[in-house]
């Protein structure tokens, strides 16, 4: 299997004047890689430069150490093929949930061009996709008229929309409640085992880690570095009630204990 | 329609109504002097008598007013979108213009003059003057509020700064950008009529000058209220554009009862 994406000794400084001087030192000599088609984890403790790796990864801030890859290029500028979604669901109030879903679409190549002429094609394409997540019939209501579970299936939606070989998430779930989170680990579940994309998810929930993953990474204290790399063999496709199991538990534990020395 | 609809429907004309009526009555309880504060039957005498002279200064006011307004649309819009566009144009403009700004425009008048002559072109461009500044800054506000989370969606997606300033940028602004406008109207007024107390042979505040110096208290009220009433009705057109503009962004149930 060929890594996807592959961070080589990676450090990243915010706010430095010039290489490595001055400013906050978020991740040192990181190392990470991502097979094509592998749902990857990264759990770690707060501010420990998680959302740092997202954003080298996806070519939005750059090393001043190390190398980032991806489909075995040199990244030196944002990737276009990417699909995000953060904690916050940042859908513009403007639009309509289907027209929410379109933005993506009317800014990727070769869609731009097209989705005039297209339309139609593309709307249906955004409707399978939000019935796919329980969201039927919702595309005319306006962001602020569905609740905070159905916001974040849109901005899902809004992140798989162009079919992207990548999708980055940064503690979708954070904010929302356990019962409406345990649906959204299903529907994403099912969404990487329907695509077989490359996902990698950042998350401080360790269960959700250890249910969804393949792999998952422990991150050290910032300046940070991965610690631990664990398979995750649970058999799949993985249901829900897996998370009572006592393997499951097991590797909960265990992680658990990697995250306490980290944050010592 | 409720008792309470009823209510806040009627309420502005009730209340103005209840001001002129307190306005009159203390008047006479006072007996206050009518070349001191002229009650409003004197100021709508007034009126009536001097109807043709109030009406012509005010439109050459409202003229004035509005094309300086206009300007200051055009410029502010265009100065806000670049100041947010570009972070070296904000730290290098924003200096000047808070600079500028803290210059009370009746200073400014004098300079005018000299460069333009009295009357129609001070006018215009003292109301462009005081009005453009709060545009510039709305304008540039919504554009640095920008989420970041929502730029970085964007640009994974290859978007260029034109995409995010198109799709996001513009859009999110204008809400602000329609706020500010409503404000301006208003600042505007206060530019046409110091220009033309100063430096003109027409407009309302000319009117009111002329007044004062021939002692004829209630045609000063007149001129006052005529300026309160194109006030009125300029803010008014602003806040239907507003909320026709940026309905979206005005769902807040919290001033709505
Ligand atoms: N835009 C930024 N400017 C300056 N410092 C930042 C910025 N983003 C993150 N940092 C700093 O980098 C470190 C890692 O941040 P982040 O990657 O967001 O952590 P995490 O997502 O794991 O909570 C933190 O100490 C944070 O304060
Ligand atoms: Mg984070």
């Amino acid at each position: 299997m060929s890594a996807f994406v592959a961070l080589d000794g990676v450090s990243h400084t915010y706010g430095a004047r010039g290489g490595s001087t001055g400013g906050t030192l978020a991740v040192d000599g990181l190392s990470i890689s991502v097979n094509t088609g592998e749902f990857v984890a990264v759990v770690g403790p707060s501010g420990c430069g998680k959302s740092t790796l997202m954003k080298l990864a996806t070519g939005l801030q750059f090393p001043f150490k190390g190398t980032v890859r991806i489909a075995g290029n040199v990244i030196d500028r944002p990737v276009k093929i990417a699909g995000m979604a953060f904690q916050a669901p940042t859908l513009l109030p403007w639009r309509t949930t289907l027209d929410n879903l379109l933005l993506p679409l009317e800014i990727v190549e070769p869609h731009r061009q097209e989705i005039r002429r297209r339309k139609a094609d593309y709307v249906a394409r955004a409707e399978k996709l939000l019935a796919s997540v329980g969201l039927n019939g919702m595309g005319s209501k306006f962001p602020w008229e569905l609740s905070g579970g159905m916001q974040q299936r849109t901005s899902l939606c809004r992140a798989l929309i162009h079919e992207p070989q990548l999708l980055m998430l940064d503690e979708p779930f954070a904010a929302l409640d356990a019962f409406t989170r345990e649906e959204l680990w299903c529907v994403i579940r099912d969404l990487h085992a329907a695509r077989r994309i490359t996902v990698i998810l950042v998350t401080h929930d360790l269960r959700e880690a250890v249910f969804l993953a393949d792999r998952v990474f422990v991150m050290s204290q910032r300046p940070g570095r991965i610690l631990v790399e664990r398979p995750i063999e649970l058999p799949r496709p993985r249901d829900l009630d897996i998370v009572y199991t006592p393997e499951f538990s097991e590797i909960v534990h265990e992680l658990r204990g990697h995250i306490v020395r980290a944050r010592q | 329609m409720t008792r309470q609809d009823f209510f806040i429907r009627a309420a502005p004309w009730i209340y103005t109504i209840a001001m002129f009526a307190i306005w009159e009555a203390v008047c006479h309880i006072f007996s206050i002097p009518v070349f001191f504060l002229p009650p409003p039957t004197a100021i709508a005498d007034a009126f009536v008598e001097y109807w043709g002279p109030i009406y012509r200064n005010s439109i050459f006011t409202l003229s004035t007013t509005m094309i300086g307004f206009g300007l200051a649309v055009g410029f502010g819009l265009l100065l806000g979108l670049l100041v947010g566009w570009s972070r070296t144009i904000y730290a290098g403009l924003y200096p000047l213009m808070i600079g500028f700004n803290a210059i009370p425009k009746v200073a400014v008048v004098p300079i005018l003059v000299l460069w333009f002559g009295i009357g129609f072109v001070p006018a215009v461009l003292t109301a462009f003057l005081i009005s453009f500044f709060p545009i510039v800054v709305n304008v540039a506000t919504g554009l640095a509020t920008i989420e970041p989370e929502l730029e970085d969606v964007l640009k994974a997606l290859g978007a260029s700064k034109l995409d995010i300033m198109r799709k996001v940028g513009i859009p999110r602004t204008l809400p602000y950008f329609f706020g500010s406008l409503k404000i301006a109207i208003t600042l505007a007024f206060v530019g046409s009529v110091i220009s033309e107390s100063i430096a003109s042979n027409y407009g309302i505040g000319n009117l009111m000058l002329q007044a004062q110096a021939q002692f004829q208290v209630p045609l000063i009220f007149a001129g006052l209220v005529a300026l309160a009433v194109e006030g009125i009705v300029m803010y008014w057109l602003m806040a239907i554009l507003e909320a026709r503009m940026t309905g979206w962004a005005q769902r807040s149930g919290f001033a709505q009862t």
